[in-house]
């Protein structure tokens, strides 16, 4: 049955993983993703998801049983945020190696120091080059919408690749917004059952996680990069068959363009800013300015060819990045401009937000100010 | 470097057959190849007992004789023998 309640995207991504019905979920609370573990032990306690909640010590051993659960073949699930994220790092690659399609919500919160449990997308943008396919979500609803098409997406066999579904910390994770939690049949009808050819199993035995050695680890992967491409087409396909299905959808499952097609000055930005930009460009149109937003939901694998596609034709685009790579840029400025190297569009990375500072409207509309009279990139502090 | 009898690139480097670790023969790591001259051997036993990769076996005869598929050189059969009955030499590529 079709349910409409006001739940806090923590809550929605907990109603989604429900439906999705994972057999294990080995989780570590940390602020400000703890939501997330909390609704989903109520629901195993509760019996309305018969799965094994584990109450690791630690994020590193959360990471590792994901890897166990899906060793031995089944859907799994974990949630964590910032420095637990930085504590897995050193299983995450090696989930993405064994092609195991994971999913885990990110509550994106920056990695200390100094000590901060507020909303940047550090943690996440730290771990982006670890083989995991990265959605960001602007509402409750998507973040629902983004679980469900996360383990459809990931088990694809031409893809088996972990995936990280990220949401804001704090300005969505504890935000509390209608959400429309779909019925479990449909789920069932857009989500066939698990079903790996490769699992553990002592009347077959294989070995998972060998040792790759220089001839060979070069070749794994090549394979892990071949995936991502692969990913950019999936994405697509999945996005659409998640639409019309159940009536929603999110530019086409890379990116979202809004008032693209005149546009000369455009923004690009992920997570909740996306919401606040969507009101400047709305504003600013109503003065007569020619200013767009590209909404960059997936960022691994990075959608280049979507990028050059509506950038091209513009004057300047700017990126809100809510992470810097210190002693560099932005990481996804870095990605824009790598991918723009051979159009003549000016491109400006604008660092914002870290630490959980918010990003609000002044804020926006003095990187769209920038971009027009033809300045350089800044933080807006 | 022949590391395995035939590479196989499976998807999430799972390797699908059991027990194939007995295919990596890593004796070609080695550079230093010792040999046991059996007329000076005492029969002690010090070179198996001290080999760190068992790669040293006792024969019926009593003496002891080295296994090139996984022996990597380390010379610490040599150091050990009492009787100075193994020597080493460099071993060409």
């Amino acid at each position: 049955m079709v349910k409409n309640v006001v739940i806090s995207g923590s809550d929605a991504i907990a109603e989604a993983v429900k439906l999705c019905k994972p057999k294990v979920c080995p989780m570590y609370p940390i602020t400000p993703s703890t939501l997330v573990p909390e609704k989903i032990s109520e629901f195993i306690n509760d019996g309305v998801l018969e799965a094994e909640m584990i109450n690791v010590e630690s994020e590193h051993s959360a990471a590792s049983a994901l890897f166990g659960a899906y060793a031995i073949g089944v859907r799994a699930f974990t949630a964590s945020a910032s420095n637990g994220i930085a504590l897995m790092h050193e299983i995450l690659p090696i989930i993405s190696a064994s092609r195991f399609p994971a999913v885990m919500s990110v509550a994106n919160r920056t990695i200390s120091g100094p000590i901060n449990i507020w909303n940047d997308h550090s943690d996440a943008m730290s771990e982006r080059d670890q083989g995991w396919i990265q959605m960001y979500c602007e509402s409750s609803q998507e973040a629902f919408d983004t679980i469900i098409m996360a383990y459809k997406i990931a088990e694809k066999e031409n893809v088996s690749l972990p995936i990280m579904v990220c949401i804001d910390g704090f300005s969505l994770s504890h935000v509390y917004e209608p959400v429309q939690i779909e019925d479990q049949k449909k789920v069932d009808a857009f989500l066939p059952k698990y079903n790996p050819k490769n699992i553990l199993d002592i009347k077959n035995p294989k070995t998972f996680g060998p040792i790759a050695f220089p001839n060979s680890f070069f070749e794994f992967h090549e394979q892990e990069q071949l995936a991502m491409k692969e990913a950019l087409k999936e994405i697509p396909l999945a996005h659409t068959e998640f639409a019309s299905m159940f009536g929603r959808k999110y530019g086409n499952g890379l990116i979202e363009l809004i008032e693209m097609k005149d546009a000369e000055y455009a923004l690009i930005a992920n997570g909740t800013s996306v919401g606040t930009t969507r009101v400047v460009v709305e504003e600013l149109r109503k003065e007569g300015k020619k200013v767009g937003l590209i909404k960059l939901k997936t960022f691994r694998p990075f959608p280049k060819e979507e990028i050059i596609n509506s950038c091209k034709n513009l004057k300047a685009v700017g990126i809100i990045d809510r992470h810097v790579s210190l002693g560099s840029e932005g990481a996804i400025t870095l990605d824009v401009k790598a991918a723009l190297k051979d159009e003549k569009v000016r491109v400006e990375g604008f660092i914002s937000g870290l630490g959980g500072r918010d990003i609000d409207k002044t804020r926006i509309k003095k990187a769209f100010e920038i971009l027009e009279k033809g300045g350089k990139g800044i933080w807006l502090k | 470097m022949i590391f395995m009898v035939e590479l196989k690139f499976n998807k999430g480097a799972i390797i699908h057959d059991a027990g194939s670790t007995k295919n990596y023969k890593t004796g070609d790591w080695r550079t230093f190849k010792p040999s046991i001259d059996k007329s000076k051997c005492i029969k002690c036993g010090k070179c198996w007992m001290n080999c760190p990769d068992g790669a040293i076996r006792k024969t019926k005869d009593g003496f002891f004789e080295i296994n090139y598929d996984y022996c990597k050189g380390c010379l610490i059969c040599e150091k050990m023998c009492p009787v100075k009955a193994i020597s080493h030499e460099v071993e060409e590529k």
